[in-house]
């Protein structure tokens, strides 16, 4: 995308921002016309190809909107709608609560630990399918450990798992990371100097976090909560887990996938979520609109990181602790569920064995190679993608340029098992020279990851962009750098951090995906680490070895998330000692 | 699609394709909703017999299997299709994706229990049996005090309330059978008021079928109603689970086809042939897979207290299960359950619950006019909104078909179905209540 631009013009740079995004060069419009053909190709025409049924009236294919009356009529549909509102609303309020304290203490002070918590806080994100709600449910289920011993001791249960409440726990256990990732990239990335003016003036203390740093961070706090709203709202697996069904994701899902494969409703409802999903995105740069996040001065290497005094690091570490234990139950209950012999109505497993390790040992090197080509390959398919978008949108005029936006938003909305419908149906048509469909190759699989997970990214990408001044890059056009040359050497190394946490989460999530892989896998050598253990999640016997092939996928995207918090720390001192 | 995307895909394809595993000579591709413990030994089985020819198993759920087949049938790739429910192999067959074969195999009976065992235009062959029944976790009964289960009307029961499972019938063809094999064992009328009195009991339905041997095998949930060697194959893990089949349960068999068009039509014959063989049938018995074989004979083989459907009458012998009712209204009866419990479980709980109290004050001080409201509660939560007829009149049935035909739409009548339980439901709570009340 680098080369996009041709020509460097000087901008005029009078009042910064507004003025400098003129109109768009032939480069940026390159540029623009090849996402959206791509978009248009992956994402469009074959989620095109399926839902179209939802605008088509029963028996005659004509257009009508009698299905969306029938959806405003039906009283389940009405309520699972706010239902499914409410659900995601309260995940982002409890996942606030979860993410805000860990970004603060980790990114502000001189924390011991800070890069392991930032990874350990990252690894709910990583709930491998099927076994992540089995262990779960051995913990706090009715009959799990936590109520076991409660009923035990106390003589009372907490209903954790129950109904919306228990969607609302696991949702907000599950995707507080986008708000970790996201806010803690944006706290890394404000200048010092707005704090060290604001301290000057006599600002401090709480003060100083509600009315300067938390102000300033508000582009990735947005773009975190914004991404637990609408996963949230289209987030299928977890409700059903629960056995929670009138809300509007699994109403799609179930429709879709049995009686109602033909009926419009289950595609009614897809685009009612699609819709949702794009309304909220429009909501959350509506609330950002007419602010300026961006600070001038780069390369500070963040906030002053301070030390605690020894009871406010008491008080710290407890926190974190705390969230920690909290958030990582789901994990830790995954990892006694590999090593267990049978763990049934007791708080902990009748006895530990290695035996699932060994079972699935040989088989698990070719999903562990699968899958890290494929997530690899997707998470950077969506991190350039991601951070073209995001310049399109933020640095130029291009009309219908907020439209690459939405569309690429509209992916998180798509239940993973139309898209794999639409791949099948737009792809199987098309065959490579040997009589092979299209479809049948595995970059389709790695296709469908990316368009998926690209929202990811593509919030990250945006957040780090907002937060940086056009200012700087008009110096560098004014000295006379090419475009390219600026965006080479000023945007990309500025958004670096961005950029690698919304690597790191496209990575991270396509790796444990399963909906859309589902449909796409033709056989056991092209499998990923996922579909391996839908396969053994199947059979009493295929719990134990399930969670040990689960434990390797957390670790597995454990280690190369940690490297990439190793990176971006070297990357900011490297800065900072640049100073 | 246009053409033009059409090459642009290809070209994207192709220039970021670098090796792809091109179909060897010999390669059987099967589409399975099964286990990799039941697909491994059998493919050992049957790679070990076949030496040139391997298994290759795509394991997708019943719903997807098909559905896959469905949209990949221009250009198929696919041998066979492996799985347990009967219906699915129907869908397959009204589609025209199957082709008929008809194994070379000998000793295999007609019928097991009161269902054949081939479909009777030879579209696909059963290699194994299973029957309906309930299962319990052993320690999660003890610690409850819950006595052991015999039929499915024992479930009933107030001591049972909040501690049965079952998967919705709609997602799962296994449990979809129990439904049918009730309606058609006890009536429709009489049929849906014992399931609508069981399900009064239940915790939660889940949407696959695999959820409630998991449920009950991890203690969240006692009671499941599950198809018989997801209970076999748990107590093979060593799971604190038992088992029993009530009187009234159906014995029906699991499936294999060739499917259409098959790349590989010879090594997808040999497959079908070898899983019906003795060596193939001999396989069921392994204590992961523990299905039921179709060959009288394998049973000498079996361990000691293995059941066996052609020697025990009381399996399956006493429902006479007709497919083709079956078959017409098998939509309807999904959507209905759906629509009347799955989606209205916590109203109906709450009148089955009024109800069980209500019944207990009773039983302790009679009274001839909360008598009447308890019998009027009952009645309500039993009826339904359409007759045993209309459920399988074209109008109605017409509705799930998709966009064929004009007609109703499903929607409108899932709506008009909802409504009416949710109604009753209230009706039958606030009538219980009103007994409770006078016997107070």
């Amino acid at each position: 995308m680098a080369d996009a631009t041709t020509a460097g013009r000087a901008h005029a740079p009078s009042r910064p921002f507004r003025h400098f995004m003129t109109s768009a060069t032939p480069g940026q419009l390159a540029l623009a016309l090849g996402i959206a053909v791509f978009l248009a190709l992956f994402l469009i025409i074959p989620v095109a190809t399926v839902i179209y049924v939802a605008f088509t009236e029963k028996g005659t294919n004509t257009f009508t909107l009698v299905n969306f009356l029938d959806f405003a009529r039906t009283d389940l549909f009405i309520r699972s709608f706010w239902n499914s509102v409410y659900v995601s609303a309260m995940s982002v309020v409890v996942a606030s609560v979860f993410a805000l304290p860990l970004a603060y203490i980790t990114t502000r002070f001189e924390f011991r630990g800070a890069m392991i918590i930032q990874t350990l806080g990252f690894l709910p994100l990583i709930m491998p399918p099927f076994v992540g709600a089995v262990a779960m449910l051995l913990l706090f289920g009715r009959n799990g450990t936590v109520n076991l011993l409660l009923n035990d001791w106390f003589g009372f249960r907490i209903p954790f798992m129950e109904g919306l409440n228990g969607v609302i726990f696991v949702q907000a256990v599950h995707y507080f990371p986008f708000i970790l990732i996201n806010l803690s990239a944006a706290l890394r990335n404000i200048d010092r100097a707005m704090e060290e003016a604001a301290q000057n003036l006599g600002c401090s203390g709480f003060r100083l976090f509600r009315r300067i740093v938390f102000p300033l961070a508000m582009p990735g706090y947005v773009a975190g909560a914004s991404l637990v709203f609408v996963k949230v709202f289209d987030d299928l697996a977890t409700p059903l887990l629960l056995n929670v069904k009138d809300m509007l994701a699994p109403q799609a899902y179930l429709r879709v996938t049995s009686i109602g494969i033909a009926d419009p409703m289950g595609y009614v409802i897809a685009v009612v979520l699609i819709a949702m999903s794009i309304l909220a995105m429009w909501v959350s740069s509506r609330a950002m609109r007419g602010k300026d996040y961006a600070t001038v001065q780069r390369g500070g290497g963040g906030l002053a990181k301070r030390r605690m005094r020894p009871w406010e690091s008491v008080l710290a570490y407890a926190a974190v602790l705390l969230i920690l234990l909290l958030v990582l139950a789901p994990h830790i209950g995954l990892l006694l569920l590999s090593f267990a012999t049978v763990w049934s109505f007791s708080p902990l497993p009748d006895g530990f064995t290695l035996a699932h390790y060994g079972r699935v040992f040989g088989e698990s090197f070719l999903y562990v190679k699968n899958t890290l080509i494929y997530a690899t390959l997707a998470g950077l398919v969506d991190v350039v993608l991601g951070t073209a978008i995001a310049y399109l949108v933020l640095r130029t005029r291009l009309v219908g340029r907020q439209w690459l936006d939405w569309a690429a938003t509209a992916a998180l909305a798509i239940p993973g098992v139309v898209l794999g419908i639409g791949y099948l149906r737009t792809f199987y048509g098309v065959q490579l020279p040997d009589g092979t469909p299209l479809a049948t190759l595995w970059i389709v699989i790695v296709l469908a990851l990316a368009i998926r997970r690209l929202p990811y990214a593509l919030r990250a990408c945006y957040a780090a962009l907002q937060q940086i001044s056009v200012s700087l890059e008009e110096a560098a056009e004014n000295l006379g750098a090419t475009k390219m040359r600026t965006v080479r050497r000023i945007v990309l190394p500025l958004m670096a951090g961005g950029i690698l946490a919304g690597f790191v989460t496209s990575f991270a999530t396509a790796a444990v995906e399963l909906s859309a892989t589902l449909m796409l896998v033709q056989s056991n050598a092209d499998a990923p680490l996922a579909y391996g253990l839908y396969v053994f999640m199947q059979s009493a016997a295929g719990r134990g070895p399930g969670a040990a092939l689960g434990v390797i996928a957390v670790l597995l995207v454990a280690l190369c998330t940690f490297a990439s918090h190793l990176i971006i720390e070297k990357s900011q001192k490297a800065k900072g000692a640049g100073r | 699609m246009p053409r033009h995307y059409a090459a642009a895909a290809a070209l994207v394809g192709a220039a970021l394709f670098t090796g792809v595993a091109f179909a060897q000579t010999g390669k059987v591709t099967v589409v399975t909703s099964f286990s990799k413990d039941v697909t491994d030994p059998i493919k050992q089985a049957f790679e070990k017999a076949h030496p040139g020819l391997t298994l290759d198993v795509q394991n997708r759920n019943t719903n997807a299997g098909v559905k896959y087949l469905e949209e990949t049938k221009a250009n198929n790739q696919v041998d066979l299709f492996w799985a347990s429910a009967p219906d699915a192999f129907e869908v397959l067959k009204g589609k025209g994706l199957l082709e008929p074969y008809k194994p070379k195999a000998e000793g295999i009976p007609d019928k097991i229990g009161s269902y054949p065992i081939n479909d009777p235009d030879g579209f696909y062959s059963g290699f194994a049996a299973s029957g309906y029944g309930i299962m319990w976790n052993e320690r999660y009964a003890k610690a409850n005090d819950l006595p052991e289960p015999k039929e499915w009307q024992d479930l009933a029961k107030p001591v049972y309330f909040d501690h049965v499972s079952m998967a919705a019938p709609s997602r799962s063809g296994t449990t979809h059978l129990t439904i049918e094999t009730i309606l058609q064992g006890e009536g429709w009328d009489q049929g849906w008021r014992t399931i609508k009195e069981i399900s009064g009991n239940f915790r939660e339905i889940t949407e696959r079928s695999f959820g409630v041997p998991e449920a009950v095998n991890s203690g969240q949930v006692g009671f499941g109603i599950v198809i018989d060697f997801f209970a076999f194959s748990s107590q093979a893990s060593g799971f604190p689970v038992k088992f029993v089949y009530p009187t009234v349960t159906t014995i029906v068999p699991a499936n294999v086809a060739v499917v259409a068009n098959a790349p590989n039509k010879e090594g997808a014959q040999a497959f079908v042939d070898f899983l019906v063989s003795p060596a193939g049938q001999e396989v069921l018995l392994e204590p992961s897979i523990r299905r039921l074989p179709i060959n009288p004979a394998v049973y000498e083989k079996a361990p000691a207290d293995y059941p066996n459907p052609f020697k025990d009458p009381s399996l399956g012998a006493r429902v006479k299960f007709d497919v083709n009712v079956s078959e017409k209204r098998s939509n309807v009866v999904d959507v209905l359950y759906d629509q009347t419990i799955t989606f209205q479980l916590d109203a109906l709980k709450a009148a089955t619950k009024a109800i069980h109290d209500a019944e207990a004050a009773l039983a302790k001080k009679d009274d001839a006019e909360a008598r009447a409201l308890i019998k009027e509660a009952r009645d309500l939560i039993a009826a339904m909104p359409v007759t045993e007829e209309q459920a399988s009149s074209p109008e109605i049935t017409g509705a799930f078909t998709g966009g064929k035909q004009k007609g109703a739409r499903q929607a409108e009548l899932e709506q008009q179905w909802a409504a009416f339980a949710k109604e009753n439901y209230a009706k039958a709570q606030a009538k219980a209540e009103e007994a409770l009340k006078r016997l107070r």
